[in-house]
């Protein structure tokens, strides 16, 4: 017993009082887990996301079987089916989540955060892979989990009506992860933009712009280009990941995927790129 | 140890930091000195790797920041005051940091309570005074155990207490055989801590050197006597530190290396009637005013008419 002793006393004079630390990918990413959920704004915007996913899927459901019982039924909600239907605040979940993402990565620029972070972690890039990594999945499961909780309580709505869809119907799940997947893509460019433009307002604004205005300012041009370009923009191939039937000349699910994918791949190597090269 | 080679750094047309050499060593406090916009801040940028310099070379302990497996450990850096969320608190910041190292969670409350924020660690730190923002950021740069500690301008926005407080850490942190680098623009504070001073202005080396040469080199601690006999006194005031001078045939003497006191004590012994006694300090202010006087970025146009000259 008293020789155990001696040792560890002798051991620890010996052995250099400082511990040794070090950083490493895993550890980055615990860092950026506890960021994201020590603020405030994390909860009140991933609630917001969540309630705009499934209450407007929900309303749009009931909606459509008012429509249908009053026999006074909109041409935009004729060939609706359940699954476009309870998806139909993926809309507005996406700019939730997309404006989450840019708060994540530019608010550290806007609040002065990203000179601690990068002073701890110099090598810069693991930051902004555990950011990407972190937001995409919270947002990956919480778009998933919504879009089935929206599915199952809009198809009970419409139960009886011809858009009524069950899960085990062929496509819908399909579609309902196809939607968790597009929102965590979303999440994911949130925070490339907000790396790239190291501004919170401008991140918003290109993401709004991408998500929303490009897609309708595109209309303005040749038809012929229309159809060459339209299928490929990110908004339209993001959408082909859900929809259940596919318009004619929109891409198939695996394609939208794709294109969505190389999209998202391009504004990450974009911030990536920014990140290593200028100064903080 | 923190070693700069030719460390320059451009922004356009405008050079910020201009071929600088410097080394600060462990053990003691060394100042980094300079009025506004002279590059201190650019420089310690650099240092942690935040500013990449346009040429030339920053290295800490041999390596440049960012080679190091554990850069908190290395270096701990307050830089601008504001690098915290304001959503976040405290105590949740300096976890965020700790678990990039791996540091354990007993260290942030040690910091927390050796930066005096225990009582208000757990809330929001954009509810913290400028003084406390300090505090934390002090706590994160400390946080590391860090081998070399850098402080850019650590008491702007404390109170008495909390200058004091700085004080005494930088001079306990020295004393544990760490490097301490701290930039400030005042030259009174720098010269109750520092032992060394890095002087700089318009991003080039002014001076390299200690507190104590700095005031020699620029003429203070004289005293003059005016005596009856002065060569009688030259005699007992003659010592290895003891410089005396004076014209032949004037009772004027200037004696540095000895205080007044001294200079009076002897003299009685001595029996040598003095008819006047007067230590003349330069101020270290003035010294440092001197030092940087042609390289101050922004003249007050009312100021002191030295200063008004075009730089």
């Amino acid at each position: 017993m008293s020789t155990t002793l001696t040792t560890t006393a002798g051991q620890r004079e010996a052995a250099p009082a400082r511990p040794a630390y070090r950083v490493t990918g895993r550890r980055v990413l615990r860092a950026e887990w506890a960021k994201l959920w020590s603020l405030r704004s994390t909860w009140i915007t991933l609630g917001l996301g969540l309630l705009f996913l499934v209450a407007f899927g929900l309303i749009a459901a009931t909606r459509y079987r008012s429509g249908i019982g009053s026999g006074r039924m909109d041409r935009d909600f004729a060939r609706s089916t359940a699954v476009s239907l309870s998806l139909f605040g993926t809309n507005f979940a996406q700019l939730a989540l997309g404006v989450l993402g840019v708060l994540v990565t530019a608010g550290e620029y806007s609040t002065g955060v990203i000179r601690s972070t990068m002073a701890a972690v110099p090598r810069r890039l693991p930051v902004l892979w555990s950011k990407a990594a972190v937001f995409g999945t919270v947002a990956l499961v919480l778009g998933t989990a919504g879009a089935f909780v929206a599915f199952v309580f809009g198809s009970r709505i419409l139960s009886g009506t011809p858009a009524a869809l069950g899960l085990s119907h062929s496509g819908v799940v399909r579609s309902l992860l196809g939607a968790g997947l597009y929102l965590g893509l979303v999440a994911v460019i949130g925070i490339a933009l907000g790396a790239l433009l190291r501004s919170v307002a401008g991140g918003i604004s290109v993401l709004v712009a991408t998500l929303m205005l490009i897609p309708g300012l595109v209309t303005l041009l040749p038809t012929s280009w229309q159809s060459d370009i339209s299928p490929y923009l990110p908004s339209n191939a993001g959408q082909s990941m859900f929809a259940l039937t596919q318009d004619a000349g929109a891409l198939s699910p695996a394609d939208g995927l794709l294109v969505f994918l190389g999209w998202t791949v391009l504004a990450l190597a974009g911030a990536a790129y920014r990140l290593v090269r200028s100064d903080v | 140890m923190i070693e700069a080679q030719q460390l320059t750094k451009r922004y356009g047309e405008k050079t910020a930091v201009d071929g600088l050499d410097f080394t600060v060593r462990p053990g003691t406090v060394t100042g980094f000195l300079g009025p506004n916009g002279a590059g201190k801040s650019t420089t310690m940028r650099m240092i942690v790797g935040l500013d990449a310099p346009t040429s030339g070379s920053v290295t800490v302990n041999g390596r440049r920041y960012a080679q190091h497996r554990a850069p908190l450990q290395e270096v701990g850096a307050l830089l601008e005051a504001k690098s915290v969320h304001p959503g976040r608190s405290a105590h949740n910041h300096l976890k965020a940091l700790a678990l990039t190292h791996g540091i354990p969670g007993r260290r942030v409350d040690e910091v927390i309570e050796l930066a005096g924020l225990g009582s208000v660690a757990r809330k929001r730190a954009g509810a913290f005074s400028l003084g406390m923002g300090q505090r934390l950021g002090i706590a994160a740069a400390l946080l590391g155990d860090p081998h070399t500690v850098m402080l850019d301008e650590p008491v702007n926005g404390l109170d008495p207490e909390g200058v004091l407080w700085i004080r005494n850490l930088l001079t306990q942190l020295a004393s544990e055989g760490r490097t301490v680098f701290v930039s400030s623009h005042l030259m009174s504070e720098m010269a109750l801590v520092a032992d060394h001073l890095i002087v700089v202005g318009r991003g080039r080396l002014l001076a390299d050197t200690t507190v104590r040469d700095l005031i020699r080199e620029t003429g203070g601690d004289t005293v003059k006597v005016a005596t009856a006999d002065p060569a009688r006194l030259r005699d007992v005031l003659a010592g290895p530190d003891v410089v005396v001078t004076g014209r032949v045939g004037s009772e004027e003497l200037q004696v540095t290396g000895l205080t007044a006191r001294e200079i009076g004590l002897k003299a009685a012994e001595h029996g040598i009637a003095l008819f006047e006694l007067s230590a003349r300090t330069v101020s270290l202010e003035d010294a440092f005013m001197e030092l940087t006087r042609d390289a101050v970025e922004y003249h007050g146009t009312t100021g002191v008419e030295s200063l008004g000259r075009p730089a």
